[in-house]
Parts: C-alpha cells; structure tokens; sequence
C-alpha cells in the first residue's frame, strides 16, 4: 500500500507541474500580448505597456512562471482586471455555490443511479430492465437544460415549492441554500444518473455472469445475497472511474444550468473572464479546475485500492 | 442406504434436451464418478441436482438427497440446502473465489449465510478447515486474499468453503482439471481423505478415466445426455459393455502407429537460450531479473518428435515463443536447419519453414473470415502468393482430413476437433519442415485427441515433418514423441527416449511427474493391450 500511494503521490505531482507549464504556456507565451489583447484595438502602446507591468508580463519567462506559481501556493491568484479585486475572493466565493451544488448532484445521481443499475441488472431482459433502460435512454439524449426548465415550471411556477432561481447565500442557514440548490441539482443528476445506471448495469452484468458468483450461490446464498455481498463491490470499479469524471465535469460544466437558474458559480465566472478578456482570472481558475480534476482522480485511484485488493502493494 | 438417490432425471434447456432420464445412487462414503466427453451432460446433472440451472431449463424425474425431493423444491428451501447439506467444487479454481474478500470470510460465510455461528465462531471453524484442507494457518493465515494463493491452493480453499458446515454429499466437478499432476495428486489425496473422514458421499465428475479409476468406487459414463453403462469402477473397466464405453476408454490410452525415420540433419537447434525478463524496480535499488529459460539446449533431428513436458510456469511456453522467433534471446542462440539464427528479425521466408499449432484453435482464427482465407494467411511470409494457392489450400484441408469445399465456411460452423484440423492445415500450408505444437491436443476430447494424433503422425510420415511437443500430459507425449525433455524451473532436468525416461526416470523431479500421473491398474484393460 505505501508503495502504490507514494506512486500516485508522484504521478499526482507531476500531472500538477505539467499542467501548469501548459496553461502558463498557453495564456502568457503564445502569440498575441494579453495586454493588447485585454485593452482593445484603440488603446495606446503607454497604457498597454502600464497593464503588461500590472500584469506582470514584463522579466524573464521562468521568473515569472514561478511568482505565478508561488502567488498560487500562498494563496494569492494575482487581481482580476475586471472585477479590481483579488481573484483568491472571487473564486472562494463562487465556490461556496458550485462545490456544494456538484456534491448535491452527485449525491442525488448516486441514490437513482445505484438501485436502477442493480434492479436492471438483476432483471435483465425482463419488465423492470426494459423500463430502467428507456429512462436513461432518455436522460442520456435530453439535454439537462430543457430538464432544468420543465423543473421550473412544475415545481416552482406551479407548485411554488421551491425557488425558481438566484441564490441566498449560506448566510440565512443550510435550508434556503439547499432549497436554491435543489432544483440546478436535480438538472444536473438526471443526465448523470443515466449514464451511472447503464456503467452500473453492465458493470454488475459482467460481474454477475463470474464463475464466484456461482461459488456463492453453491454455498447457500440466494440471487439477491450474491449480488449484494459479492457483486456489488466487484462492479464497483468502472462506477468510481465515471463518478470521478463526473465530478471534475460537474465543478465548472454546469454553466448552463448556472445560467438558466442565475446561479453565481464558477463556470459563470470563466465564461465572464473569457468574454471580458480577463486574462488573469481565466489562468488561475482553468488552473484551479485543473488541480481539482487531478486531486479527484487521485482521490479515485485511492478509492480503487480500497476497493479491490489486488492494487495494495 | 442411499444418499442421493436420482431417478429418470431429465432436462431440456430452451426446448433442448440436454438430459434423458439419467438414473443412479450414491451412498455415504461412497465416492460415484460420472465420466464423458465434454457437452454429454455431467456438469448438467449435478447443476440439476444443485438446482442451478440456468434460465429456461425444464426438470423431469426426481433427485433426493437423505429423503428430500430435490426437484422442484421452492428456491428458498433450496438455498437452506446448498451449502450445508451438499457441497459443490467447480473446475476453476482461479476464478472460483471473489478476488476483493479475503479467504477466511469467503469460508465462514458459508457458515454465515446458514446462521450456524457466530462471526467469531465462524471465523474460528474457517480456521480449522482451512487446516484441514492443507492450508495451515502461519502460512496461509485468514487475512489472506485469493491473488496472493496458487492455483491448487485457492482449489483447497474451495474444498474448505464446500466442506465447512461438513455437508453429507460433496460434488466436484472436474475438480483438477486445471491444476498441475502433482497438485491434482495432492488435491485428490485431500478428497479421498475427506469422504473416508467425514463419511461424506463424493459425486466426482471428470473426463479422465485414470481419476476415476483411482477414486471412485461406483462410475456411470454418460455419453449425449443418457447414462449409458454404470457399475462398480472395476467391473466397467474390464467388462466395457457397451459400445460408447470401449469407444472411450480405448481412445483414452490410444498410441498411433508410428514408423519413425529419424535423420541425422539438425533442423533445429537450441544452444544454451537464456529469456529473461526484468521485474518491478525498487527505486534506488539494483533491477532485478527472473530468467524463464535457463540456458537451456536441445537438438531437433530431421524427422524426429521431440517431447517437452513440465508443469505451470516450468518455462515450456516461454521457450516455444522464443524457438519460433517471436521473442528475443538474452544469451544463447536458437537455429534452424543447423545455420540460420532464430529471432524477432528473421526473414519471413525462414519463418514459412517453422510452423505452429496452439492449444486453443477458436481464438486463434479471425472470426469473421472464411476457413480457407485462413488457412492461407501463413503466404503473407513468401514474397508472393504461389499461383497454385487455391490447389494448395484445397489439398491442406483434404491433408488434415476436411473437405476443400470446407473452405467457404466460417470457424464457428466447426467443432473443436475440426478446429484443431484447421489449425495443422495453416501449419502445413508452407510446407514447413518443423511444427511446433504447444499444448496442441490438451483441449480436446479423449477421442478426438486420438485422431488428431494419428492425422499428426500420418502427416509426419507422409511430410518428413519434424515436431516439437510441447504438453503436460504424460500419456500422450508417450504416445506420439521419440525424445522427451522434462523442463523444471526453466532448466532441461532429464533428457532421453521417451520410454526410457518415462519408464524409469533418473531425476527426482520426473520420478515426481510420474509418480503423480494417474493410472488405470494395469490389469483393468487387458484385452486391450494384447489387442
């Protein structure tokens, strides 16, 4: 075990290193000046040459991939050109909205996604499966946004259960920041439940057609006790590699659903950098969702190794 | 007294028959075989009596263990039974066990799953019968996972789930089949012990007729679903009424009629090949090496069989890569035809000389061409295709006894013999001087080995061919090579005419192989041998 964390540990630093070359790569040193590029045709070479220095644009490349990286690590993510403030702020603040909007996603992807691939599986070819197999069809082929509109209008137009966009912040306490929440949630999983429920599925098909699974039912189990002591953890592997994805997807994919319900979150924060041609906010989130794509699928390899034994060494 | 009593057992999977009132007793204490060919129906019957039959099977006829009707018995009642009053052994034994559950919980969940103790408990007796099946606990303790076990070592942690709650009927169904003779020696050992310990009933399926005639007592044969003669073992074996029965057991112990000529020209040479490959690194440490093939040397004469035996991991295989050019050597030279060296880089034209046949023909063929595309595909080695090649394919499938209009059809319209046929006649489609035959008849039937082996020393005749034979059954390599080398731990032990070294064998480790090989008592098949 030692030996397998302290291989992720290094492949997880390297990945980080690399990526950051990259970005740093792409947004400073390829052609076209940022500064020109964020000020507009018509600005004079004085007050481009005043944002290069605000930028840090001017010294030797290497020194300032280092500040850059340095600032990183303290904590400091330079200041966005638009906003005037530090983007260390901004981000935090977006993610006090997108984090627990992802986590509430997968949560609620999850409880749907694991009964349905286990009832389909169990059931295969028959009522159940068929059935379980035409609502991800669905899910899979309806886009989330046209899902997050049908939400609106049922649940709160007419029902007036629940918010029908905006957020409230955490500061009113957990349930109206749930309550805002729900709805984008729920948008959100439904695609994602799909596609869990067919990896699911065909995971524990798989699975379920293994010659331990006969072993146990040699020793007494019933279909059902086979499936849940032995071929649940088996099929779990695939499960962990589409939720670690869905993960990093989620964090700055939900754009849309961000918009449709006017959530403040951090794919909404890219997009407004991009088109107001924030350079410095786009290199530190993209950085940012970057660590977080390659921390989660440490996280899932780790989770691997818990899983399956045969990977602890 | 009977233990399981089964009587006009029928079963048909999907409309299609599979089992026709198939009848016998098993008494406690009593070890029952049920031998045949593969598809004759023997796994069927005991999955039938498991009440584990696949989806879409119809059940005729009565099982009933110690008085219970078995057959149409509710799931539930079912699933009370399996496991503590029968025990099931399958032939697997690597994939037998759930990889992420350690060996201790995977044997007290059988006691678990019946409510017969506590975890503690269960764990405690897992314990014991891990012992009890050779597993002793400083060695093997219950933490252990199935990955870090061998295969005959995860097939004792089977026998020890089946045994737990000490079931009155234990069923093993070509229990070491996949195991080396000297692990199956062990393992049958092990059952032996267990039925006349435990007073339990043994119902052993298997298709090899010398482990039946070691273990059981009683044997039925069973052949296309039916039984078709039963008896106690001894009497089967002499008497064999019937036909299918003489039809097998004389395909079991078959030597094709060889007339060797055995020429002096080298057609493939070994000298001192070393493979070795590189493990893991330890960061800041030295690599580290595993040599698979320990300089080992050896002739190969014009016309000659040449036997290689050993079991698992022995390094067999690893050198038959190496003879046909497909790894590279670390030492050592391979030749042939006494000159050309033998490697990845070899000129094709080289390689059209040097064939091979492996042991499973279906997934060495494209699916999706026509037999006689594949049988030609070994041309892509000479500059062109010769302009007789439809003539050539026609005659290397009327060579290996098929048809040339054979030909048009696909891989899956032939059966595993066939297959094999197929495969020598994309061997022989070069006219290669020397084939290697890698575990070229371990998947066969008893009877379709003994054709195949006589097509082989027919063609050897007819061709001059010079074969390579590389298997783990003794039988056969007495059977059909000249020479035989016995390969250990990537080292050639012993060396000499197959009967002599076979027959009285020098080094410790072939006195091991044959001891553990089992055997029909000599006299059981007289009329046989004098015939």
């Amino acid at each position: 075990m030692p030996r397998y964390l302290l291989s992720r540990l290094g492949s997880l630093v390297l990945s980080l290193v690399v990526a950051s070359v990259v970005i740093f790569v792409v947004v400073q040193v390829i052609p076209g000046d940022p500064a020109t590029f964020m000020m507009g045709l018509n600005a004079t070479p004085d007050t481009v040459e005043a944002l290069r220095h605000s930028l840090g644009l001017t010294g030797p490349l290497p020194l300032r991939y280092l500040h850059w990286v340095g600032g990183m690590l303290t904590g400091d993510l330079g200041t966005s050109y638009t906003y005037r403030v530090p983007v260390a702020g901004l981000v935090l603040q977006r993610l006090q909205v997108s984090l627990p909007l992802t986590v509430y996603a997968m949560v609620l992807s999850s409880l749907l996604a694991f009964p349905a691939g286990m009832l389909a599986a169990a059931r295969r070819g028959r009522g159940a499966d068929l059935a379980v197999m035409g609502a991800t069809q669905l899910g899979v082929a309806v886009p989330n946004f046209w899902f997050a509109m049908l939400l609106v209008i049922v649940f709160a137009l007419r029902l007036r259960w629940l918010p029908a966009g905006g957020f409230p912040g955490w500061g009113g306490g957990l349930w109206p920041g749930l309550r805002g929440l729900t709805l984008p949630a729920v948008a959100l999983a439904l695609p994602q439940a799909a596609i869990l429920t067919r990896v699911m599925r065909s995971a524990l098909i798989e699975t379920l057609s293994q010659d331990f699974i006969r072993t146990a039912r040699a020793k007494g189990l019933s279909q059902g006790q086979a499936v849940r002591r032995h071929g649940l953890r088996n099929a779990l592997i695939p499960v962990l590699t589409i939720l670690g994805l869905q993960f990093s997807f989620l964090l700055a994919g939900a754009i849309i659903i961000e918009n449709v319900f006017y959530l403040p979150g951090l794919g909404r924060l890219i997009f407004q950098g991009i088109t107001q041609r924030d350079l410095i906010v786009v290199q530190s989130v993209v950085m940012l969702l970057v660590a977080a794509v390659i921390v989660v699928n440490f996280a899932v390899e780790l989770a691997y190794a818990l899983v399956d034994p045969r990977l602890r060494r | 007294m009977t233990l399981l009593s089964v009587r006009d057992l029928s079963v048909a999977i999907h409309g299609r028959p599979v089992l026709n009132r198939v009848s016998f007793d098993l008494a406690p204490g009593e070890v029952f075989g049920l031998v045949g060919e593969s598809g004759s129906g023997k796994s069927m019957t005991a999955l039938a009596v498991m009440g584990l039959l696949p989806h879409g099977a119809e059940v005729g006829g009565q099982a009933t263990l110690a008085g219970t009707g078995l057959i149409g018995l509710p799931e539930r009642r079912m699933c009370a039974l399996r496991g503590r009053e029968i025990g099931l052994i399958f032939q697997e034994p690597m994939t037998a066990l759930n990889p992420m559950q350690t060996i201790g919980d995977q044997v007290a969940e059988t006691l678990l799953i019946h409510g017969a103790a506590s975890r503690g408990e269960a764990l405690r007796v897992a314990r014991q019968r891990l012992d009890r099946v050779g597993l002793a606990g400083e060695r093997f303790p219950l933490e252990r996972f199935p990955h870090e076990l061998s295969g005959g070592q995860r097939q004792r942690v089977c026998i020890a789930m089946a045994i737990a709650l000490r079931p009155k009927l234990l069923i093993a169904d070509e229990p070491t089949t996949a195991l080396d003779v000297t692990t199956q020696a062990q393992i049958l050992d092990l059952l032996r012990g267990l039925v006349a310990e435990e007073g339990m009933g043994l119902m052993l399926i298997t298709h090899d007729l010398a482990v039946v005639a070691g273990l059981a007592t009683h044997v039925a044969v069973m052949q296309a679903g039916r039984i078709v003669e039963a008896g106690p073992t001894e009497t089967v074996f002499r008497t064999r009424a019937d036909a299918y029965t003489r039809a097998l057991f004389a395909a079991a112990h078959h030597v094709p009629r060889r007339t060797p000529r055995i020429g002096s020209r080298p057609m493939l040479t070994v000298d001192r090949a070393l493979r070795r490959y590189p493990l893991a690194r330890r960061p800041f440490a030295p690599p580290r090496f595993f040599d698979a093939v320990k300089a080992v040397s050896l002739r190969l004469n014009a016309g000659e069989s040449l036997g290689l035996v050993g079991e698992s991991g022995s390094g067999k295989s690893t050198l038959a890569r190496a003879v046909l050019g497909l790894d590279p050597l670390q030492g050592g030279a391979i030749r042939l035809f006494g000159e050309h060296p033998v490697g990845p880089r070899m000129p094709d034209a080289l390689r059209a000389g040097l064939q091979a046949v492996f042991q499973d023909p279906y997934g060495s063929f494209n699916p999706r061409w026509r037999v006689a595309r594949l049988v030609a595909e070994p041309f892509h080695l000479m500059p062109a295709p010769p302009a007789d090649a439809a003539e050539r394919v026609a005659a290397a499938l009327t060579d290996v006894g098929l048809r040339p209009e054979d030909g048009q059809r696909f891989i899956h319209e032939f059966s595993g013999g066939q297959r094999q046929r197929i495969a020598i006649a994309r061997a022989l489609i070069t006219r290669p001087e020397v084939i290697v035959l890698d575990e070229a008849v371990s998947a066969l039937d008893v009877r379709v080995r003994a054709q195949i082996l006589d097509l082989l020393c027919d063609l050897q005749d007819r061709h001059g061919l010079s074969y390579l034979f590389i298997s783990h059954d003794l039988s056969v390599v007495r059977a059909i090579t000249d020479r035989v080398l016995v390969m250990q731990a990537g080292q050639i032990v012993e060396e000499g005419p197959t009967d002599r070294v076979l027959d009285a064998p020098e080094h410790p480790y072939t006195r091991e192989l044959v001891a553990a090989t089992p055997k029909i008592p000599p006299g059981w098949m007289e009329d046989d041998d004098a015939a």
